[in-house]
């Protein structure tokens, strides 16, 4: 009598936890990848942290904190490794709603991640899409604050530049009109001391020769 | 006497500014591409004949042609011929052309510059999908840095005739880079010096092209540069260093790019088999980690005999990862300079590093061109008496710049790019063979090669040897009529031009057919340089004709 109830009750889990059947998930784990030598084997025990993970995730839903680690079934577990489960209600006749194993998951989904050392990536419940976490945008994009900075520093050399051009031509305009010789010799001395001639395109001591000019008739016409 | 001209303080500040204006960003992703479509190494022997036979020579006489007549383009044709200043006028509605477009790609530099100071590099991530589930669709189906490039640069639209608005954040770049040329070129071009598979005919046509606009010639830059040197300079030694400078760093940038494809290659290949792997592991619930690069044919085999109705499903999805097909896909222009080198920078270590120092390297190359470009169309203007003597220097510099600013704010608006190549591609290609052709014919049948000979002696005090007047006399003009030629007759027999669009939905490029105002753009483009050499010639002899007319009772 025993062993026929025992049939009857793995036949009815073997029915509600298949692949592809009703609210049943697949879940992923890519053990090797994320931990290299590090892996741990995946054995029942590992499942029975899983299974206490999913009951407590759904322990967490409102209506539903009485489920069990009993009421979760896990079933055709590969080599991969990969499984699918499923969550029963405490009469364990019938599978809890996709939508409410969904949202538990997806709410503890960290918690889940941490406990066997995995991310999202590496622990992949398929159908369940886990929140991915925005990038952090701060108030003021970066960019904005360094092209402020170059746009400023150029805008302060053009006009040093220009104000020092108007300085030098109102310098320029003016020297004709000084006829102290002396402040000239001193300019000048000051000049060739330094060593650096200040003005090549001074013509002070120049003049305009008009018998030269008249490009157009430069060349005999044709 | 007029004013007498700016000089450079000394004559290795004009070959640092020559250099600085040759070596540009076509050194950096033309060569390269170049040399992997024509054969790799071999590439360079065309490319070397062609930069004795037709650069140096053309590159020698535009500098000694500016050295001597010390005036910009349009003044230096006009005293060798008054009908031939349309040639000068040409040149400077190019380069007026090329300034326009050219800084848009400086723009793009410092946009990648400032977003080059972030962790983790905004084009090594996908944003995130409206919900947060996964990644944005046009990310996923493209990758994050073509995704970051035509999305978030460009923010360009499906195609030419969906023009959209400006963009500020482009717009704005735009506007400082034409606030830092404006910044180097206010005091005039004397500040400007900076401490730049042999049988197939395409491949010499290629050398013979890329060593033409890679120096530069025909905008009249390098007259403008010439002009203010002393006229006892010796500018055939400057040609020749110029020039072999310009080479060599093409030569250096190619080393770099190529191993910067191969490290992109690897890279993919090794994420391909990765992907492929995956695919395999989870379709038959292997055992993770199991499938390696070594055994993945091996287990194909198995799986494909084992499971033959599961592995039909999954098989159309299973990519065939090949190194040599990742290293034989070419980019040249803007895909490879911010789409291929931000891919590989991204996967480096210190990637921020390396990525602040590219987009400086670029800013540099291309803000050393503008500098050259800008001279040449600012020297004509400010040796006109008419212009000079009502606005000052710093005036007509800034009204230069703020009207090709202005312009250029087309090219960020959403379908600027395809606007930018437009331009890219026809602006310059036609009417600068023709250019130097005319430039070329003139100085040595208008002018007198003889003449210009004694000239060059009388200046530098050097002969001319006997090579360059045969260069300059016969081989490159012949040369130029046969690039001309074989250009266009290809524009010809290609019949309607085609533009590659991005198409957002699949995530990558498809080709269209130009609109027909788009065209009609192209051949104002094309004709409103090249006309000017006629135009002006024909203005030039009716001027003449009524001023002898009105002459003739007085005398």
């Amino acid at each position: 009598m025993l062993w026929l109830l025992f049939f009857l009750v793995t036949a009815i889990h073997a029915e509600l936890c298949q692949p592809g059947a009703e609210n049943a998930f697949k879940v992923r784990l890519s053990i090797r990848t994320a931990l290299g030598d590090k892996a741990y084997a995946w054995d029942t025990n590992e499942e029975y942290l899983f299974k206490a993970m999913v009951a407590f995730s759904m322990r967490k839903v409102p209506n539903r904190e009485a489920t069990e680690i009993s009421h979760v079934l896990l079933c055709n577990v590969t080599q991969r490794v990969s499984f699918w489960f499923v969550v029963t209600d405490p009469s364990k006749n019938h599978t809890l709603p996709a939508v409410e194993v969904q949202l538990a998951i997806r709410m503890n989904r960290n918690r889940i991640n941490n406990a066997f050392s995995l991310n999202d990536q590496t622990l992949e419940f398929l159908k369940i899409p886990s929140t991915l976490a925005p990038p952090t945008d701060p108030s003021v994009p970066i960019w904005i604050i360094i092209f402020g900075v170059i746009f400023c520093i150029v805008i302060v050399a053009i006009t040093l530049l220009i104000l020092s051009g108007i300085r030098q031509r109102r310098r320029k305009n003016k020297e004709p009109s000084e006829v102290d010789d002396a402040e000239d010799k001193c300019e000048n001395m000051i000049t060739i001391e330094n060593g650096i001639p200040c003005d090549p395109l001074d013509m002070k001591g120049g003049h305009i020769n008009d018998a030269f000019m008249t490009e157009d008739e430069r060349l005999t016409p044709l | 006497m007029e004013k007498a001209r700016p000089l450079w303080a000394n004559p290795l500040q004009f070959v640092f500014a020559c250099i600085s204006y040759a070596v540009g960003l076509g050194n950096v992703w033309r060569f390269p591409y170049l040399c992997q479509m024509y054969g790799g190494g071999s590439f360079l022997v065309p490319y070397i004949i062609m930069l004795i036979v037709e650069g140096m020579p053309l590159l020698y006489l535009e500098l000694a042609v500016g050295q001597r007549m010390r005036q910009g383009s349009i003044g230096a044709f006009r005293t060798i011929s008054p009908y031939l200043s349309g040639v000068g006028v040409a040149s400077v509605v190019v380069s007026f052309f090329l300034a326009m477009y050219y800084n848009v790609i400086n723009a793009w530099a410092f946009w990648y510059l400032f977003h080059s100071f972030q962790d983790p590099l905004p084009w090594s991530v996908c944003p995130l999908n409206g919900n947060r589930t996964g990644y944005d669709e046009e990310c996923e189906k493209a990758s994050s840095t073509q995704y970051f490039w035509y999305r978030k640069t460009l923010n360009i639209s499906p195609s030419i005739q969906e023009n959209g608005n400006v963009q500020w954040e482009p717009a704005l770049c735009l506007l400082l880079a034409w606030l830092v040329v404006y910044l180097c070129i206010l005091r005039g071009t004397e500040s400007t010096g900076k401490m730049e598979q042999l049988a197939n005919p395409k491949a010499w046509i290629n050398g013979a092209t890329q060593i033409f606009f890679s120096l530069g010639l025909g905008f009249g830059s390098l007259i403008a540069f010439a002009s203010y040197n002393e006229p006892s300079s010796n500018c055939q030694k400057h040609a020749i260093i110029v020039s072999l400078i310009n080479s060599s760093t093409s030569i250096f940038a190619s080393i770099v790019t190529f191993s910067i494809y191969g490290f992109k290659a690897t890279f993919n290949y090794e994420n391909c088999l990765r992907k492929v792997s995956l695919l395999l592991t989870n379709t038959f619930d292997l055992e993770d980690g199991f499938l390696t690069a070594s055994n993945l044919e091996q287990v194909k085999g198995y799986l494909a005999s084992a499971y033959p109705s599961k592995y039909s499903e999954v098989f159309p999805h299973i990519k065939n990862c090949s190194l040599e097909s990742e290293l034989d896909t070419a980019v040249q222009g803007t895909g490879l300079a911010f789409i291929v080198y931000t891919e590989a920078i991204k996967n480096m270590e210190v990637s921020q590093l390396w990525s602040v120092l590219y987009f400086f390297m670029l800013l540099m190359l291309g803000i050393g061109s503008m500098l050259g470009n800008t001279a040449a169309i600012l020297t004509p203007l400010t040796d006109s008496k008419i212009i000079s003597s009502h606005l000052p220097k710093e005036a007509i510099s800034g009204l230069v710049c703020l009207v090709s600013c202005a312009i250029g704010m087309v090219f960020t608006t959403e379908a600027g790019n395809y606007w930018f190549d437009i331009f890219n591609d026809y602006a310059a290609t036609l009417s600068l063979l023709l250019i130097v052709l005319v430039e070329t014919i003139a100085v040595c049948y208008v002018y007198g090669l003889r003449r210009f000979e004694s000239d060059l002696k009388a200046m530098t005090g050097q002969a001319v040897s006997w090579y360059w007047k045969v260069m300059w006399a016969g081989v490159s003009p012949l040369l130029i009529v046969g690039l001309f030629i074989f250009y266009l007759s290809d524009y010809i027999l290609t019949g309607t031009l085609k533009y590659q669009a991005w198409e957002a939905s699949q995530g990558q490029l498809v080709t269209k057919d130009y609109p027909a105002y788009a065209l009609a753009a192209i051949g104002l483009l094309v004709a409103s340089s090249t006309m000017c050499i006629p135009l002006v010639a024909l203005g030039t002899f009716v001027l003449r004709r009524l001023r002898r007319g009105d002459a003739a009772p007085v005398a």
